[in-house]
Formats: structure tokens, sequence, C-alpha cells
């Protein structure tokens, strides 16, 4: 039977130099569905795949508005992704409430970060198991970082995690340079594009298994969308309009799709 | 670990620990403390006490006046206090009202600005936000019966929009183009009135020192808690700026002719 020494305790390095629990964490995001995250110069998006458990179940959520101009798309344990979106939302408010002043987006990534931080440094704890896509808007435009439960953050132009997230990944690193100029009808293509590269052989993205957040003003295919271009996730009818503009598979470039990785089971490295 | 079982599960405070950085035994204490450990520091009265504070919007920003007494009851015990306040660099507090209320609200803002700089995101907290964070000290110390026994005016200019408001020791707060606190608010409030409201964006920056100027004088004629010698601070887009002391030219001839009390012996 697998057995691993160094793995029973957080706080313990192994010979290697590694700290296992953490990495056993970082494994459980890449269990979760898919997400996906693009930034241009006017928007931040999300967009992310719902799993449902069976045909009689329903999709289990997958992003989360924090407050009106930050939202966050979760890949991994569901529970622990409340708790910390949950943080995460009080520390918006005490920021309106102190400072009458939307918080800085970076800033509430840090601050999420460092709490997951101390998890992996403190006896008698555990790493949360849940990662994170944030996008929001602030004074210095829109953004899109990733969190993980290692407690790292980091901006990105493009970024994907959770099940087979490398093979949007990949799509993505062949076109992020685009991104920057585009609108947020090519965008939205783009990031459906790169989920779509998710999926199972016989899979296809609908509008029961998608969800789509944006930050920035309104598309073309929204309605009663604020000037400010708050959060918003599009779910159902509403993401028909997009799903209709995604172009087929074969009629595309056919270089994207390498070696899909098939990280849908966990295999620790090593 | 703390072993004590009575310790285990308790919800954490996430306004005190928000990282959970303390294990579990070292956490802060968040139950009711003694009822009588803190009643008798409570502030029941300033002491030491500055006068009224001006302030008016003018075409580039707004300025704001304030003397340089600190009386303590009607002696005119310090006569170099500076009352005008920076905070960052395009917001000025002024203050009236108890004196070492004040110099703590300062070292508490200048903490901030510090946690603010330390960041290096490009955010930076500009008048506005600087007036919401004070008001709601003020509010929460009023409400803990403990009140830091100040009127406080907040102006400055951010992303070219000037801003003027007021906020007390109950956590009142007004916004106005013009303001004064303290007798200021009854003589001067009314000269400031007449002389900027409606035209606020036309005023020149000479304009606007002549009726804070003018409005001094007749304050330090008025006002017996007030002085000849004030500073007046400037805040604009590009930045700051607080002037040294000036000493007002006063006369006081007619007084020879007043006859109905003091030391006449006719």
């Amino acid at each position: 039977m697998f057995r691993n020494t160094y793995d029973s305790d957080n706080t313990v390095f192994s010979p290697q130099g590694r700290l296992h629990q953490v990495e056993y964490a970082l494994e459980a995001v890449k269990q979760g569905s898919a997400a996906v995250g693009l930034r241009s110069k006017t928007h931040s998006i999300l967009l992310a795949l719902k799993r449902s458990t069976g045909e009689l179940a329903s999709y289990q959520q997958k992003m989360f508005r924090i407050d009106d101009h930050i939202g966050i798309a979760i890949a991994g344990l569901t529970s622990d992704a409340r708790v910390l979106s949950n943080f995460m939302r009080q520390q918006a408010m005490s920021s309106k409430m102190v400072f009458n002043r939307p918080v800085p987006v970076n800033r509430l990534v840090s601050t999420v970060a460092d709490k997951a931080q101390v998890n992996t440094q403190e006896y008698g704890r555990r790493p949360y198991g849940v990662g994170f896509l944030v996008i929001g808007q602030d004074q210095s435009g829109p953004h899109l970082y990733e969190f993980s439960p290692s407690g790292n953050s980091y901006e990105y132009y493009a970024m994907s995690i959770g099940a087979r997230s490398q093979s949007a990944k990949t799509y993505l690193e062949k076109h992020y340079e685009s991104f920057a100029d585009c609108n947020l009808e090519d965008l939205i293509r783009h990031g459906l594009h790169a989920l779509r590269e998710t999926l199972q052989q016989d899979k296809e993205l609908n509008i029961n298994n998608t969800s789509i957040g944006i930050v920035g003003p309104a598309s073309e295919h929204e309605n009663g969308v604020p000037p400010t271009g708050p959060f918003r996730i599009l779910e159902g009818e509403k993401i028909d309009a997009f799903l209709g503009t995604m172009i087929a598979k074969e009629t595309e470039a056919p270089a994207a799709a390498p070696a899909a990785t098939g990280d849908e089971d966990v295999q620790m490295a090593e | 670990m703390d072993h004590f079982p009575t310790s285990w599960g308790r919800p954490r405070n996430d306004a005190i620990d928000a990282y959970g950085t303390y294990p579990i035994a070292q956490r802060p204490y968040n139950g009711p403390k003694d009822a009588f450990s803190e009643g008798v520091q409570h502030t029941q009265q300033p002491i030491v006490t500055g006068t009224s504070v001006l302030a008016i919007k003018f075409k580039d920003g707004v300025m704001m006046a304030a003397d340089n007494l600190a009386s303590y009851g009607s002696l005119a015990r310090f006569k170099d206090v500076q009352r005008l306040y920076p905070v960052g660099t395009h917001t000025v507090i002024g203050a009236g009202g108890d004196m070492s209320d004040f110099q703590y609200i300062q070292s508490m803002l200048d903490e901030l600005m510090i946690d603010e700089f330390c960041a290096q995101d490009g955010h930076t907290l500009g008048p506005a936000e600087i007036h919401e964070y004070l008001a709601q000290v003020m509010y929460a110390r009023r409400s803990k019966m403990n009140p830091l026994w100040n009127a406080l005016l907040v102006g400055g200019v951010k992303d070219g929009k000037s801003f003027l408001a007021f906020v007390d020791l109950l956590g009142t707060t007004y916004t106005a183009s013009t303001l004064a606190t303290g007798y200021g608010a009854h003589i001067a409030q009314p000269l400031l009135r007449s002389a900027v409201e409606t035209h606020e964006h036309e005023l020149t920056e000479a304009q606007a020192r002549q009726i804070i100027d003018d409005s001094m004088k007749v304050l330090f004629y008025r006002d017996a808690r007030s002085i000849n010698k004030y500073q007046v601070a400037t805040i604009t887009a590009a930045g700051s700026s607080i002037s040294d002391s000036i000493t007002l030219e006063t006369t006081w001839d007619f007084a020879e002719g007043i006859r109905g009390y003091g030391a006449q012996t006719e």
C-alpha cells in the first residue's frame, strides 16, 4: 500500500523540502471542475463548468459575488469556498463601511492568501482545499487574480484552474496576446473555447453546465446592466447568445488540444 | 494547543483576528470586561481646548483656517499650537475642541497613512475616505460613552474633485461649500455663506484668502477664546500647504468710547 511518512502533519517538511499536505490541497483544486478567467483593457470575465451529481440533481454553483465590483469562480471543496467567500465579503463590507471605498482587488486577494498561508504553517490545521479565480475592477482598471491554497496569489492576463485546466491553459497561452484589445463578446468567445478544451470527449457546453461572470460595461446581449459594469453572473437562457458565437471545433485551427494530461484523477507527482 | 475543552469550537472574530493567526489559547478575549475597569477614564469634558475652524471651497480647491491658541478654561494657556494637520498629500484636517484628543487623532491617522503607504499598490486614501474613517471612529467612541471631544473639518482634493466635510464628537457629519466649527459656526458661517455660496467655482485663491482673513479678524474681535495669530491651509490638485502663523493687525480705539463696564471710573 502507498504510504508517505511525511504527510501526516502540514508543518513537517519532507527530506526533499516539500510540504505534502499543501501539495495534497493543490490536488483538491484539480479535482474540481474547471474555471477560466480572462482580462481585456475594459473587462475581466470568468467562465466555469458546473457539475451535477446525476440526472436528478441540480448543478453546483461555481461563482460567487463578493461585492458590486468583485466576483470569484471556485474549484475544489465548495464548503471551504463558502467559508473564504464569506470572509472576503466581510472584508469588502468593512472597507465600504470604514472608508466608504470599494476594497481594492489586490488587497482583498492578498488578505485571503495571507489567511490561507497561516494554515500551511501552524500545527493542528489543514490548508484550504479550494482555489479561486478572482475578477474585479477598481481605480486601476479590471483585474484577474488566481488564489491557491498554498497561500500564493498572482495576477494574470488569463488563467484556468480545476480538472483538465491544462488544456484550457494551452488555448489561453496561444491566444492571450489578442485579449487586451478584445471586445466583451470576443473575450467571452475565447473563454468558451478555452473552457471547451476541459470537457470530456462526448460532452458539450450548454446553458445548464456553463456560468459566465463579468465585470465591466454591458455586452450587446445583456439588458439592464448599470453603466458602472458591476459583477454579474450569467446563467441559463442568458448565455444562449454567447454559446451561439462559438466556432465549432472542426473548423478551427487544429493545433489546439495537445496531450490532455488526464488530471481528472488524483495523481501525485513523484 | 489548547487542551481545555471549554475553549474549543469558539467562533473566531474576523474583525480582530482576520488571518486566524493566533493559536486558540492565545486568541484575544472578546467577552465583557469588568464593568468599572474603564469607567473612570472616560472623557467627561474637554480640558485644553481649541476654538473655531473655518473652511471654504474655491475654484481650485479648499482653504481652511484656525488660530494658534489652546485655552485652559478661559486662560490663554498655549499660544503656538497648530490646529491644522496634513494627512497624506491632498487632505488637511482642522480641529476644535480637546487638543489632547486631537493629538491622538493625528497619531492615529499617521499610523493609518503609513499602513496605506506600505501596501505600495497605487491606492491612496483621499479626503472622502479619511472623513468616513474619522466619522466611524468618532461614532464608535461616542457609543462607548468615551468620545474624542472634537469638532473636525476635513478638506482636500482628489481626482479633480474638491471635498469639504464636518464631523464631531457624536459622529455627526455634514458637508457644504462653507463650514465652521465652534463659535465660528455662529459668527463666521453667515459671513462665509454670503461671500462664497453660488460662486464656489469662480472664487480665486486670492479672493478666498481675503474672505478667510476677514472672517478670522471678525472672530478674533468677537470670540473671547481666540488669539490674533492663525494659520491658513490651502489644498489644490497640486497638493496641500499650511502657511506660517499670521498675526492680525487690529485696532482697539473704539474701545475707548465704550462705557458701562470695565475699568472706567466715570
